[in-house]
């Protein structure tokens, strides 16, 4: 998951469970879809509990990453093609 | 034949979480150690540090095989490019947890949770996924886990 590195990211939430983590884009986030873990956003794997939500805000996706040392992070990154492809999968 | 290594020995994946916890690190040596005299190959999956712990306190590689970065392990499970027969989570913490969920989301094995920790209990109760779990309040002393774990005799199923 080098990648994540390498996105402009902006942290929504850190050291967060990873229930808190879906509570959070479930509550905040009006357009969301969910998806396995290992499904892929940019180059990223996410882990978690099924199902795993992927929030959308304009071409902002809003997405879990998980450290085995600092828990599950929520990023916001932006993104137009990824969002578009993610929100594709809604269809 | 009796004596003969079989062509394709099972497989196990060791799933390490982050290691400060002091157990791990010796509870995944001794698995290892158990699950090569059953005949199984094991693989250790870890992040920089877990993975560290182990190479330095077994130079000479006595009981570690191959040692891979989680990252790629998860990588190549998801992306249907290797699996495992086996696969043993190391849980302490939330993230652990997930780690677990995913590799029974993505992998055929067999998983087992191996949960440890001042906390252990508060982890257990998140598991809602199919697993079997071997749980024990070990922080530093691995000996409780050691015999969770000699019960359960994981290497046998």
């Amino acid at each position: 998951m080098g990648c994540v590195e390498s996105l402009n990211y902006e942290i929504v939430l850190r050291d967060a469970t990873f229930k808190e983590s879906r509570d959070y884009i479930k509550a905040h986030f009006t357009e969301f879809i969910d998806v396995q873990p290992g499904f892929k956003v940019f180059d990223t794997h996410v882990i978690g509990l099924p199902p795993i939500a992927i929030g959308f805000e304009g071409n902002f996706i809003i997405f879990p990453f998980t450290k085995p040392c600092h828990g599950t992070f929520l990023l916001r990154v932006e993104d137009a093609k990824e969002a578009a492809r993610l929100r594709a999968l809604k269809k | 034949m009796a004596g003969e290594p079989a062509a394709n020995p099972a497989t196990a994946l060791l799933v390490l979480g982050c290691p400060q916890v002091p157990v791990q690190t010796s509870i995944a040596l001794y698995l290892i150690n158990r699950l090569k005299k059953a005949g199984i190959t094991p693989i250790v999956a870890g992040n920089k540090a877990a993975n560290t712990l182990l190479v330095v306190a077994d130079p000479d590689r006595h009981y570690l095989g191959e040692v891979m970065d989680l990252d790629r392990a998860v990588a190549l499970i998801a992306d249907k490019k290797r699996d495992f027969d086996s696969c043993y989570v190391f849980i302490h913490n939330d993230a652990g947890v997930s780690y677990a969920a995913t590799m029974g989301a993505i992998s055929k094995a067999k998983l087992y949770a191996i949960v440890y920790g001042e906390h252990f209990d508060e982890q257990v109760k998140k598991i809602e996924f199919p697993c079997t779990t071997i749980a024990a309040k070990a922080v530093h002393s691995p000996l409780p886990l050691k015999k969770a774990i000699d019960e359960a005799k994981p290497w046998v199923a």
